[in-house]
């Protein structure tokens, strides 16, 4: 079975018709993950992926959301799905972690029955004292000490970095094949979210599920995943893996996004280059392009193209490498006239590797 | 939602009027270090402990030591950047700096005066030099009163500009920090948030204030804008000689912005140096472990991962903090003498102190405490009459002699 | 928990016994003489400021002592049988005595006894209907909010609330017991006597005092309950694939309900110490009715039961909702 997609996400739209018009949250939207990979998706706030991943779960109000393409979850079709099915998947096969652990786990309950209830919906034979020796389980394997005891503490009397593993130990208590992180490590201080991330990636190795994270951070994506898709506006505009965005990006936003964060290392001289002006309205896009407006390289494309013409998502100049862009000669622009300014010693390295 | 603004500097302009060119050539490489500097804040020895009360009686029944023996100075027109995890104290000393608080301890000499000793009286002329950047542009803004009347204020209140030119000193500040002035009648909500920073900044700005104290001033935006009020931060330290004392728990963004960075530990200062000499070979091994926890894009994107130094649990209590190092309950190179002594801030280069008993490079750790015959104690830390203790203080600022960790004895360049 | 209660209790007995002072002090400094007012009441309005009758009755009531001296034989027959003299009868009063009533020369204890039953039947009875029916609806309201039901209920309960409530109360006495007889009359009868007629008899009044008072809860608990649905945890409870049923009511409900708790909590302290309009109109024989014509005649014994009520009442009704805070919030520590 390995190779097959366990998520295959396509042509997903989430629009929220409000009194002030249709918010086009996410459109054309797709994407796969196969068990035992990690897919980063990154964006700004309103970029659309939060509400991409929502929707993985059904956890849209069907009142207030439409939701229109395809997910499937290990073969099961999901859009539309009724919900007492959809319910059977949620927290079993598909878990979600969430940024902010201390609003996320309930104040008035014990840890050990927030994991309790969690593992009782998907086993309803198991009795209370299973579902316990389960919690105290799957807290002993993310790493809490003295779980026996901890079970019985409520959130606040644990730290941030316990709260969000407590928060791990519960999605994972059902041993779900896809594990969707939303800013999983956001709050975190650096030095609890590099245990976080490590925890992670041990529990994948573990139990081979596919994870899909979702991060404002390009190195949480960096470290994690691979596979990343950048959004945008609510669209893909670069979605390739991991090491190949990182290094070749051909898409404006992602360079912006890649100089606009300066690194713990490498070289000083690196300027930190912004992206102008504010994200997109979703009420009322841009028309073509929506990164246009902010974008510092249109006028490399001929006419008005960027301004009228919505760019398809085309294979870049590699292999294996969707962007969603007018610029023709976008690997050169980077390696030239980006990279020396963002990176001056990657960009010698860039350029040896070429040669 | 917010609706949309006209262009309000080069960099809120739309495509084709300004080229990836014109925009490279106002971003900033990484700020640069003038050793020659004088200071223009020195902190000595400043502690704070917040007093806990029991419910009954309201008796003191013990201490948050918060900020515990701190001890930096900020060059004129420089900054120094204040890094560690939440909790540490960093938001607390710059939060004494604004004098929120009045320290328990120490000194904080500013221009000549002693900002710890002084009554709230004494500090409204001074208040007018020391300024505050704050986290969160959303809560920090009075959302009933426009961004005219919020960066006007101080100018009134300090009574520095007529009353019929504050606008126009507004228009300008709004100006400056690349907003159109033609919006000081708006409300902060009609704002982004990268736009409510800059009136933050705006404000902060109006009473042309010789140290600016940076909470987190961009850990609440959005990646793409943190970099344009980082560069606008640049640009108005260059103009206007603004010393800042800029907090955050992003080492990377501090390391652009820092040419000198202080590393805080439950209430201490663990380490401070030069930026190069911090980010490349600190001696630490709080920092270092907290430099190989930050994920790298550029680095893990062409190389995978670095090695991590895993931290294990979580920082202890500041009302009862460990005896000795502080560090020592986390730290993979704690000894005996840890626990019974704590390590001195010890001047080991040129610009770099390090408060470790065995400061050394990443791999390249000391087997014997570097710092037991000094402080007079043997290698696990009991008092050695053989020894003879020197005198070591922990003063602001740099020596011009050190302790050479090779040699193990002090040298003079 | 235990050092909580104490040092509760003790700050609630102080309160008790400050209101009670205060109310002697009124008596005795305020404005209207008692003793004129029972004066006049009883001659008809013949007895003047100077009229030796005046003098009579001061003696008589007590007020030509000073008023540390009478407050403390009062608190005195709190603990202790006393004998109480007007003129030459002694009138034999056992502790808890809470002195005589001016007006019929009764024991305020016995009245109190007597009358205290019908109010805390009031009391219960309504304060039971307002969760019953405020805090489903209000549920309801908060889960389907902005749907057409939801706009409708929440216009209903504020027109419903803007009408004065004696008259809701007048006109549903009326037309359903006077005229149409559709619900029994309303009047009291011992719960232990016949509990059959004493749910029948407060029937009306209940359904009244409570319909009336759960529009406010349904506001209450629709407002905070839309807010607890926002809640990150909330939307962890649907991503574990509970019910939604489950979702609503174990971890939503329980964390809505701490605010209206509080207010309850009060509610029903008001409510003890007497539904003025409500035992007026229906004529029961409570603690408000009692408490309002004692004010008229200046009958300190019962103005100061009544008053002693209230306090009880409040003072209780806080420390119960700090209790039930702690329970429904862990959080939330009693010291």
């Amino acid at each position: 079975m390995s190779g097959d997609p366990y998520l295959e996400v396509t042509d997903l739209s989430v629009r929220f018709p409000t009194s002030d018009g249709l918010v086009q949250a996410v459109n054309g939207l797709t994407y796969s993950v196969e068990l035992g990979k990690t897919l980063g998706i990154v964006g700004e706030s309103g970029s659309g992926k939060s509400v991409s991943s929502m929707a993985v779960l059904g956890l849209h109000d069907p009142k207030a959301a439409r939701i229109e393409g395809s997910i499937k979850v290990g073969g099961t079709e999901v859009v539309g799905l009724a919900e007492d099915k959809m319910r059977s998947l949620r927290g079993n096969s598909v878990a979600m972690i969430f940024q902010d652990a201390l609003a996320a786990l309930h104040p008035f309950y014990k840890i050990g029955a927030q994991l309790g209830e969690a593992y009782q919906v998907h086993h309803p034979k198991a009795s209370k004292k299973e579902a316990r020796k389960r919690s105290i389980e799957m807290l002993e394997r993310v790493g809490i000490p003295q779980p026996d005891r901890r079970v019985d503490d409520y959130p606040h009397q644990f730290s941030g970095g316990m709260r969000q593993r407590a928060m791990i130990a519960m999605g994972l208590i059902n041993d779900p094949s896809l594990l969707i992180a939303d800013e999983p490590t956001t709050a975190l201080d650096v030095t609890v979210q590099a245990q976080i991330l490590d925890l992670l990636q041990d529990l994948q190795r573990e139990f081979n599920s596919a994870i899909v994270i979702i991060t404002h951070d390009l190195g949480v994506v960096a470290e994690m995943a691979d596979d990343v898709l950048v959004m945008y506006g609510g669209r893909c505009v670069e979605y390739g893996a991991c090491k190949e965005i990182l290094t070749h990006p051909e898409m404006p936003y992602t360079w912006g996004l890649l100089s606009s964060v300066p690194d713990v290392t490498g070289d000083p001289n690196a300027r930190m280059i912004p992206i102008p002006g504010n994200p997109p309205s979703l009420l009322d896009p841009p028309p073509g392009c929506a990164f246009h407006p902010r974008c510092v390289h249109s006028s490399k494309v001929p006419g008005d193209l960027c301004a009228t013409t919505l760019p398809e998502l085309t294979v870049g100049a590699r292999q294996g490498h969707l962007k969603r862009c007018h610029l023709v000669d976008s690997e050169t622009i980077y390696a030239t006239e980006v990279l020396p300014e963002v990176a001056p010693d990657l960009a010698i390295h860039l350029a040896e590797e070429n040669r | 939602m917010t609706p949309e603004l006209p262009a309000d500097d080069l960099t809120q302009s739309p495509a084709g009027t300004v080229s990836f060119e014109s925009i490279v050539g106002h971003a900033h490489a990484a700020a640069t270090l003038d050793p020659t500097a004088e200071p223009v804040l020195t902190m000595d020895n400043v502690r704070m402990y917040f007093p806990i009360r029991s419910s009954l009686m309201r008796r003191t029944v013990g201490h948050v030591q918060a900020v515990d023996g701190v001890s930096f100075q900020v060059p004129k027109g420089g900054s120094l950047g204040l890094v560690g995890e939440s909790g540490c104290g960093k938001s607390t000393t710059g939060q004494l700096i604004t004098r929120l608080y009045k320290p328990t301890g120490g000194t904080m000499m500013f221009e000549g005066h002693d900002l710890a000793q002084m009554s709230n009286r004494q500090m409204k002329p001074l208040r007018k030099d020391i300024q505050m950047i704050f986290q969160d542009p959303y809560t920090s803004l009075n959302p009933r009163h426009t961004v005219g009347s919020i960066i006007g204020s101080p100018l009134a209140v300090h009574n520095v500009v007529p009353k019929k030119k504050i606008l126009s000193r507004v228009q300008e500040l709004l100006e400056v920090v690349g907003l159109n002035p033609e919006h000081y009648n708006r409300y902060p909500n009609e704002f982004s948030g990268g736009q409510r920073q800059r009136v933050g900044i705006a404000r902060a700005l109006a009473l042309q204030p010789k140290l600016m104290v940076a909470d987190e001033p961009v850990s609440a935006l959005d990646v793409s804008i943190q970099a344009q009020v980082i560069n606008l931060l640049q640009d108005l330290q260059k103009e206007f000689d603004i010393a800042f004392l800029f907090i955050a728990h992003d080492l990377a963004v501090v390391r652009h912005f820092c040419p000198e960075v202080a590393v805080m530990y439950l209430g201490k200062i663990v380490e401070i140096a030069d930026r190069d000499t911090l980010y490349s070979r600190s001696h630490h091994p709080y920092t270092q472990a907290l430099l190989s926890a930050v994920p790298d894009v550029k680095q893990a994107a062409i190389g995978g991962r670095r090695e991590r130094i895993m931290l294990e649990g979580d920082v202890p209590s500041p009302i009862n903090p460990p005896s000795g190092c502080r560090f020592r309950t986390r730290c993979p190179l704690a000894r005996e003498i840890c626990a019974k002594v704590e390590p001195p801030m010890l001047q080991v280069g040129p610009r770099h102190k390090v408060a470790c008993h065995f400061a050394g490079e990443l791999g390249n750790h000391p087997h014997d405490p570097v710092t037991a015959r000094m402080l007079g104690v043997d290698n696990e830390g009991s008092p050695d009459p053989g020894a003879s203790p020197s005198d070591i203080g922990n003063e602001p600022g740099f020596s011009d002699v050190w302790f050479d960790l090779k040699e193990r004895r002090t040298v003079k360049p | 928990m235990f050092s909580f209660l104490v040092k509760r209790l003790l700050s609630g007995a102080m309160i008790v016994v400050l209101v009670s002072m205060m109310v002697f002090l009124l008596f005795f400094y305020g404005p209207k003489s008692p003793a004129l007012e029972l004066c006049r009441r009883d001659t008809h309005g013949r007895c003047g400021e100077t009229s030796p009758r005046l003098e009579q009755y001061e003696e008589r009531l007590g007020y030509n002592n000073p008023v540390y001296s009478e407050y403390g034989k009062w608190a005195k027959g709190l603990v202790q049988d006393r004998t109480i003299y007007i003129g030459s009868t002694g009138y034999k009063c056992e502790a808890p005595c809470l002195g005589l009533s001016y007006r019929d020369r009764t024991l305020v204890t016995d009245q109190l006894k007597e009358r205290f039953p019908i109010t805390l039947s009031l009391a219960v009875g309504a304060s039971l209907l307002y969760l019953m029916i405020g805090v489903p609806i209000g549920v309801l309201a908060a889960r389907r909010r902005g749907s057409f039901a939801d706009k409708a209920l929440v216009s209903s309960t504020l027109v419903f609330s803007s009408i004065p409530y004696y008259l809701v109360a007048l006109l549903s006495m009326l037309l359903l017991t006077l005229s149409t007889h559709v619900f029994p009359t309303v009047a009291y009868h011992p719960f232990l006597d016949n509990p059959f007629k004493w749910f029948s008899g407060f029937l009306l009044v209940w359904l009244v005092m409570g319909l009336y008072g759960a529009t406010a809860y349904t506001r209450y608990s629709r407002g905070s309950m839309v807010e607890v649905l926002n809640e990150d945890y909330v939307r962890t409870a649907k991503a574990k694939g509970l019910k939604d049923r489950v979702v609503v009511i174990r971890h939503a409900l329980r964390s809505a309900l701490v605010p209206v708790v509080t207010i309850f909590g009060l509610d029903v302290a008001f409510l003890l110490s007497g539904t003025v309009f409500t035992e007026q109109i229906f004529d029961l024989d409570g603690i408000g009715k009692w408490g309002l014509e004692a004010t008229y005649i200046k009958d300190l014994p019962v103005v100061q039961a009544t008053a002693l009520v209230l306090a009880v009442a409040v003072v209780m009704a806080n420390i119960i909702v700090d209790i039930v805070y702690s329970v429904l919030d862990p959080r939330v520590r009693l010291s």
